[in-house]
């Protein structure tokens, strides 16, 4: 028996879907300085702490909106993405984590590829996005890097790579490895036809992305604090059984071991990058113009495209496309 | 106006005075947009020499040069201007972009010479300073070297080859100190005015010789005494230089820098 007895509910529940903290998604703390911060603040210091200078992790596509004029660019190569070769298993399916990782992030791939101007000059920029499958490289992007550097052979034009990566991916094993040299050669061929190439490293570099395409910049810069490395400071600790300072692997420990030509922060970035194009970008030169076949078949191997007929219609120089066949006919 | 009078342990005096303005100095004041590049991709990134892009009266071009320090912190920091094997390759990596960009180099030398160390050593100085002379040999862009201060020896060498080599008044260049000449060939350190003069180090006997293109002025009585118009007379000699061989080919630019070099000493 009770002694009391409610009459009727007194107060008015909230129903659990409505039930929501006001502050929520206004404020976002800094892991560093613990500073609350507003978040259209941080949209307007591009993601990087006022107070303290820490720099957030940001997705590539706002990556490429930072450095375009007028954020403007136009997307390319989304139709290469990944298959999975080996139909490789680890506690699930590759083609299910890429699955999950492009449902998640909004990305056809770890990397998004982008042609558009940078104070008027042409640039093809390649921006790494960390949110998909720890950014790393399987054969779609080593395509896709090498897409951009073999367009930008075609155009004159310069290339740009923002990196963040884990490194090569595993699950499609010894041909990410291969995308390695696959860009590197790509990159030499850039370096002959004496085109610039700048490479932006942003935390985590690592791995093969880094002992690839991002440490062959003719300029290297890198944001504040980044982890930049080959092996990853888990794998060092776990090898030599030692603990590592704080600062190794950072920017600035690479800024001062000659790897880097600058540190720089986020919101500086644009600005140097305009001036570096100044310098590097020379209409005059007369460089042996390379014949790269950009008619970009779609490969059995590790990578879908969609068709020869799409890619062609991307090319930014229709005419300009030597032998445009199909490559669908091979 | 060059002053007969001074002798030359005068002029080394001059061209180490603490408050003769160094690469640095020239750069923020005859060039805009100095973007600084460092590192030698090997080993470290070396304080002592500066390199990176900038504009000239306009132009893109590439500037390479030793950096001493005003105060006792910087000059630790810089080393006292003597750079190591990877300030050289610093130094070779920035001029092969510029060629790559096909940008003329201005290298500014000022350096009691290249820093004599155990690890400069392991890591091969010697290496470093000869592939620079033979790489600045085989570049095809335009090269003007001028020293501001002191050029001591194979360390100034080291990024000192070049189409146009000019010098100021007061700057000396030479094989090596005034001091450890006299200490080796006097036995005694004291007499260094004499190894000085001896070693004739100076703007004018340099030029004499066919080593050194143009001497540059510097006002009154020398380039401490105002930056800013040492850094005009600088400016206006580099400009014209750089002007003097605009219609020079590559492969001319070469022949011509093999030949200038082949008559020295002959």
């Amino acid at each position: 028996m009770t002694w009391f007895r409610k009459k009727g509910q007194k107060i008015e529940v909230v129903p659990a879907d409505e039930r929501v903290v006001k502050t929520e998604g206004v404020f976002r703390k800094c892991p560093e300085c613990d500073a609350a911060l507003f978040k259209k603040d941080l949209e307007e210091s591009l993601q990087v702490c006022p107070p303290c200078g820490h720099h957030f992790r940001i997705g590539a596509r706002e990556r490429l909106a930072i450095l375009y004029d007028n954020a403007d660019y136009e997307e390319l190569d989304a139709e290469v993405i990944s298959n999975d070769p080996l139909n490789f298993v680890d506690t699930k399916p590759y083609p299910q984590r890429l699955e999950q990782a492009k449902r998640s992030t909004g990305l056809p791939e770890a990397i998004i590829n982008a042609r558009g101007k940078i104070n008027g000059h042409t640039v093809y920029a390649g921006a790494m996005d960390f949110s998909f499958l720890g950014g790393s490289m399987g054969s779609a992007v080593g395509e896709k890097v090498t897409r951009l550097v073999e367009r930008a052979i075609k155009e004159r034009a310069a290339v740009i790579t923002i990196t963040s990566s884990g490194g090569a991916r595993m699950q499609e094993g010894t041909l990410s490895l291969l995308q390695m040299a696959k860009v590197s050669a790509a990159l030499a061929q850039l370096d002959k036809s004496r085109l610039p190439f700048i490479s932006i490293l942003t935390d985590p570099t690592t791995g093969g992305v880094t002992a690839s395409f991002a440490m062959l910049g003719d300029v290297i810069i890198a944001e504040p604090k980044a982890l930049i490395g080959f092996a990853g400071p888990r794998v060092i600790e776990q090898t030599i059984r030692q603990k590592l300072p704080k600062d190794f692997q950072r920017s600035e420990f690479l800024l001062e071991h000659g790897m880097l030509d600058a540190v720089v922060d986020r919101r500086e970035m644009r600005p140097l990058i305009v001036k570096l194009l100044e310098f590097m970008v020379n209409p005059e030169i007369n460089a042996p113009l390379l014949d790269v076949d950009i008619n970009f078949a779609g490969g059995q191997n590790g990578y879908n495209a969609k068709t020869a007929a799409t890619l062609l219609k991307e090319q930014p120089s229709e005419a300009t496309v030597p032998g445009s066949k199909s490559p669908a006919d091979k | 106006m060059l002053d007969k009078d001074i002798n030359a342990f005068e002029r080394v005096k001059l061209a180490r005075h603490p408050d003769r303005p160094y690469t640095l100095d020239y750069i923020e004041t005859i060039f805009e947009d100095f973007v600084e590049l460092k590192g030698d991709r090997r080993f470290a990134d070396d304080p002592a020499m500066v390199c990176g892009f900038a504009r000239f009266h306009g132009l893109s071009v590439g500037v390479i040069g030793q950096q001493k320090g005003r105060d006792t912190k910087q000059r630790r920091h810089r080393n006292f201007g003597m750079p190591k094997p990877e300030g050289y390759r610093k130094a070779m990596r920035v001029m092969n972009l510029a060629e790559k960009f096909n940008r003329p180099i201005f290298s500014f030398i000022d350096t009691p010479g290249a820093y004599p160390g155990i690890d400069a050593e392991e890591r091969g100085q010697a290496e470093a300073i000869a592939n620079n002379l033979l790489e600045m040999a085989k570049l095809d862009v335009r090269v003007i070297v001028t020293i501001i201060g002191e050029g001591g020896s194979g360390g100034a060498l080291g990024i000192g080859i070049g189409d146009r080599v000019l010098m100021l008044e007061n700057a000396i260049y030479s094989v090596i100190s005034p001091e450890g000449c006299a200490a080796i060939l006097w036995k005694d350190a004291s007499q260094s005015s004499l190894a000085a003069e001896a070693l004739g180090l100076t703007a004018n006997n340099l030029q004499r010789l066919g080593i050194v293109d143009e001497v540059v002025m510097e006002p009154g009585a020398g380039a401490h005494t105002s930056h800013l118009e040492a850094a005009k007379l600088l400016d206006q000699a580099l400009w014209k230089n750089l002007e003097s061989l605009k219609a020079v080919t590559p492969a001319e630019l070469q022949a011509r820098r093999y030949s200038k070099l082949r008559a020295i000493g002959q």
